[in-house]
């Protein structure tokens, strides 16, 4: 455990840092954009995933190249550096990873504190709205871009009435690299 | 070239003396950095994301490794993957990476 928290605040201290305020507005800004233009809930689910989906496939270069992390063995490291470095660097929050299941295939990242949900309260009009759907994107792309396939789902959401933000990953499978095949003479 | 590139990353993979039975895995085992002709030295540095840098210069050049790392975080961070426009495993073209770059590669 120490051995990644270490990193995490050195990453942390090297990344030009925005204002968490600003940030959070401007999120929020964006969301309420995305609801007046489409009209079902689910929509903006979508949209606000493969907006993070976008994020994560450039945001893994930046988080390899700051954090000079050495690839990881197995899922459950790569877990444990997406809470410790990867969650520290960006959003400046320090997530717990529990719930590993059997085949140590699937985790729960679990947060007390989210900077993207500060002020927020959702209207009885938008209860199906997935505020955080964002960063199910990110994590998705960003491991998609080092060869993993998962599936990245909130299980628990604070602006639902639970106690915890949850982030359920679960490894669909490890691709190997693909070669682009020559014809050999 | 990526051929040449591929075969050389496994082929010192599984020479590898102390990981040679985990050639095939990610973290473990070794990669090339490096080979030497006459004439001239090419460097190599893959990322974990799976960017591979290519460096051909002068022979009698030193390590590269460093430098090629910088070239990863600073510049190819900042220009292209920060680059809105830019789609992951297309080829780019982009005049401020290529300038910043030309300017990098000068000063080593």
């Amino acid at each position: 455990m120490k051995a990644a928290l270490r990193p995490g605040d050195a990453a942390f201290a090297n990344v030009e840092k925005v204002n968490a305020e600003l940030f959070t507005l401007t999120y929020g800004a964006v969301v309420r954009q995305l609801l007046t233009d489409h009209e079902d809930v689910d929509d903006v689910n979508k949209q606000l995933d493969s907006m993070g989906y976008n994020i994560g496939i450039r945001l893994i270069d930046e988080f390899l190249a700051k954090s000079n992390s050495a690839k990881c063995a197995d899922f459950r490291e790569t877990a444990d550096v997406i809470a410790k470095v990867g969650f520290k660097m960006f959003l400046g929050v320090s997530p717990t990873v529990a719930n590993w299941s059997p085949d140590g295939k699937e985790c729960s990242l679990l947060m007390d504190d989210n900077p993207l949900v500060d002020f927020v309260e959702l209207p009885d009009t938008c209860q199906g709205l997935s505020y955080c759907s964002i960063l199910c994107g990110v994590l998705r792309g960003a491991l998609e871009m080092i060869s993993m396939r998962t599936e990245v789902r909130i299980v628990k959401d604070m602006l639902k009435g639970d106690d915890v933000y949850e982030i359920r990953m679960r490894l669909i499978e490890t691709v190997p690299e693909e070669l682009p095949y020559k014809d050999d003479e | 070239m990526f051929g040449l590139l591929f075969s050389l990353k496994s082929f010192t993979a599984k020479l590898d003396p102390i990981n040679g039975d985990n050639a095939g895995q990610a973290g473990k085992g070794c990669s090339f950095h490096s080979f030497k002709t006459n004439t001239y030295k090419l460097s190599y540095f893959e990322t974990a994301a799976g960017v591979k840098f290519v460096l051909v210069t002068d022979p009698r050049m030193g390590d590269l490794r460093e430098a090629l790392r910088n070239i990863y975080s600073n510049i190819y961070v900042e220009y292209v993957s920060k680059n809105p426009i830019y789609t992951p495993g297309q080829p780019f073209r982009c005049e401020l990476f290529e300038s910043t770059l030309d300017a990098y590669v000068k000063s080593l």
